[in-house]
């Protein structure tokens, strides 16, 4: 499907090589998000290993004739910087540098610093449903056929500019925009549903007019890989689409899940070798 | 002094829509997005002619500064456009993360700026965008003399690259600007020489700042006038080869005292020219309802107060 990324049958390995990255990119700088990465290492590896048609070897911002990704929820940066230096956007030794100071690799993604595979900054939540669905229209107009990803916390839902751009997207027609929603039912001050419960996802977003998909074992790579191809496969027919994948917060290291507490939080030593232990080596090497 | 004569009164939103019409016939990539206020922001012509680059969002600001920031990702040059009040301070921060921290080449047009905007009063007569759209780092600000060259503003912000703030008003007003004078973004006008005063004004404040240096001229003061449409990147040259002839400033502009075109130049003078300056701006309060001329004339923003401060300036020179 990708004639740019790695073999299919390496994808198993290269998902655990970004949940190695990411345990060791927040533990080195005692700081960052591991809990809601890790639990989207499927996706990640799925969406820039099998289902987007992208060129690493020569980003430029318009993506024009590319599928285009777009990270709303920007607190899981250490996931998508794994999956773009693992899949040639940049130097793996690059992740070295995350959240350093003259970093490329900022906290939160950003484009001041023309890191290859960010398009638009995002941190402060709820404004990436909206950049997306521009870009989806812009693609529209291009006569580009290609499409836009986008990947949105569940606790980001309670922002209300998603619901604004829910409201736009189907009614301007961008069926080329495809969005996922990390559905892990956990945020910083604990369950979402006891923060500010989101009620049926699934029939709100209908309501809105999108074309819903659920995503049961958002940790399965088979079943992520194959949810997204439906989703490219329901896109064009007149509305955007959305997929509300079921993840673990933490998944693959067993004291990370099961708890909010791993949002924000980095590994001690102690800790990290206990993850790593987890995470049998790969072929990819670390960092 | 250099007298204009006004041609009659058009609003300078005018000026937008038609340099919006302009750029629809002439620049493929130009796309505008208006959130329920077409009308008010004079997009009719452009909506009409260009359907398909024309993305009515609805009562929804912060969705329409996002996309507006994801369609420059294929390259189109975005224009939204509403209220000034709705296109700052309501979506400071889709401003701030999705366009001027992500360097998108979005172009905000914010109509019905400042007290003018008249009788639906404070809630929606902000009196802080200038302030607010400095502060961003790489933002543009803009805030022209009159229709003409609010028409010229748009004109220039589509081939400017990088984020616009493009501050315009609702009152018909008088058109003065001549349609030769070269309209460069960053490049102050001197409107008309003098050597007692330097009185730097933008906006609607520029045509009452000439009305000023006329009735200082009769009382054998002579002002310089500078409209100062380009508030950031500031014209500093500009500014510091007028202030050294005159020595000393009035700063005349439809805004808060605090993080204006005033306060602006108080910062180039510290650090380059300490000489006296007077502000002509809305002193730390918000506005109310009444007609324009009402409101200008009660929040001190009148050719008179033009002229007082003018006078004390040049007093304060010793």
């Amino acid at each position: 499907m990708n004639p740019y990324s790695i073999s299919q049958e390496k994808l198993p390995e290269l998902c655990r090589q970004v949940r190695r990255d990411i345990v060791r990119m927040v533990h080195a700088v005692n700081s960052g998000h591991p809990g809601g990465s890790l639990g989207c290492a499927e996706f990640f590896t799925a969406l820039y290993g099998s289902i987007m048609k992208h060129d690493p070897s020569s980003f430029n911002m318009d993506g024009i004739g590319e599928d285009i990704f777009i990270l709303s929820n920007g607190h899981i940066s250490p996931v998508w910087y794994s999956i773009l230096a693992r899949t040639g956007y940049f130097p793996v030794s690059e992740l070295a540098t995350f959240r350093k100071l003259d970093s490329r690799l900022q906290g939160h993604p950003a484009t001041a610093e023309h890191l290859e595979g960010v398009r638009v900054a995002s941190g402060s939540l709820g404004q990436g449903l909206s950049v997306a669905l521009g870009a989806a229209l812009a693609k529209k107009l291009n006569g580009d056929d290609r499409r836009v990803f986008t990947l949105h916390g569940d606790g980001e839902l309670q922002e209300g500019q998603i619901w604004e751009a829910a409201l736009a997207a189907p009614n301007l027609k961008a069926d080329n925009l495809i969005c996922t929603v990390d559905w892990n039912g956990r945020q910083i001050d604990g369950d979402t549903e006891k923060v500010m419960p989101l009620g049926d996802l699934k029939a709100k977003f209908e309501a809105f007019g999108w074309l819903v998909f659920v995503i049961e074992k958002g940790n399965d790579l088979a079943e992520v890989t194959a949810g997204l191809q439906r989703a490219v496969e329901a896109s064009g027919k007149g509305r955007p689409v959305m997929n509300l994948m079921r993840t673990e917060m933490g998944a693959g290291v067993d004291f990370m899940m099961g708890t909010h507490k791993w949002h924000g939080v980095a590994p001690n030593d102690e800790q990290l070798q206990s993850a790593l232990a987890q995470l049998q080596e790969t072929s990819f090497g670390d960092y | 002094m250099t007298r204009y004569e006004s041609k009659g009164n058009k609003d300078t939103r005018s000026g937008f829509g038609d340099g919006l019409t302009e750029l629809g016939r002439t620049n493929k990539d130009v796309v505008a997005l208006c959130a329920d206020l077409t009308g008010s922001l004079k997009m009719d012509t452009f909506a009409k002619e260009n359907p398909d680059r024309f993305f009515q969002v609805g009562i929804a600001e912060a969705n329409m500064m996002g996309m507006a920031a994801g369609l420059t990702i294929g390259g189109k040059i975005p224009f939204t456009g509403t209220f000034a009040n709705f296109s700052t301070g309501r979506v400071y921060d889709q401003v701030r993360q999705s366009i001027a921290y992500s360097g998108k080449n979005v172009k905000i047009a914010a109509s019905h700026a400042g007290l003018t905007l008249g009788e639906d009063g404070a809630t929606h007569q902000i009196l802080e965008d200038i302030g607010l759209m400095k502060m961003l780092p790489g933002m543009t600000v803009i805030c022209p003399a009159d229709y003409t060259q609010t028409k010229q503003a748009t004109i220039a912000s589509a081939a400017w690259e990088g984020p616009v703030y493009l501050r315009f008003g609702r009152p018909a007003w008088p058109v003065f600007i001549p349609e030769d004078m070269p309209f460069e973004i960053g490049k102050a006008q001197l409107l008309s020489e003098g050597k007692d005063v330097s009185i730097i004004a933008c906006g609607h404040m520029v045509w009452l700042a000439l009305q000023a240096c006329e009735t200082l001229e009769k009382e054998g003061i002579s002002a310089e006038v500078i409209n100062l449409h380009t508030i950031k990147p500031l014209d500093a040259e500009a500014l510091l080869k007028s202030i050294r002839k005159t020595g000393c400033v009035v700063t005349a502009e439809e805004h808060n005292i605090w993080g204006g075109l005033g306060e602006t130049v108080s910062g180039l003078l510290a650090r380059e020219l300490p000489v006296p300056q007077e502000f002509v701006a809305v002193n730390d309060t918000f506005g109310e309802s009444g007609t324009p001329m009402q409101l200008l004339e009660k929040y001190g923003l009148s050719t008179e107060s033009i002229v007082s401060a003018a006078r004390k300036a040049i007093e304060r020179k010793g």
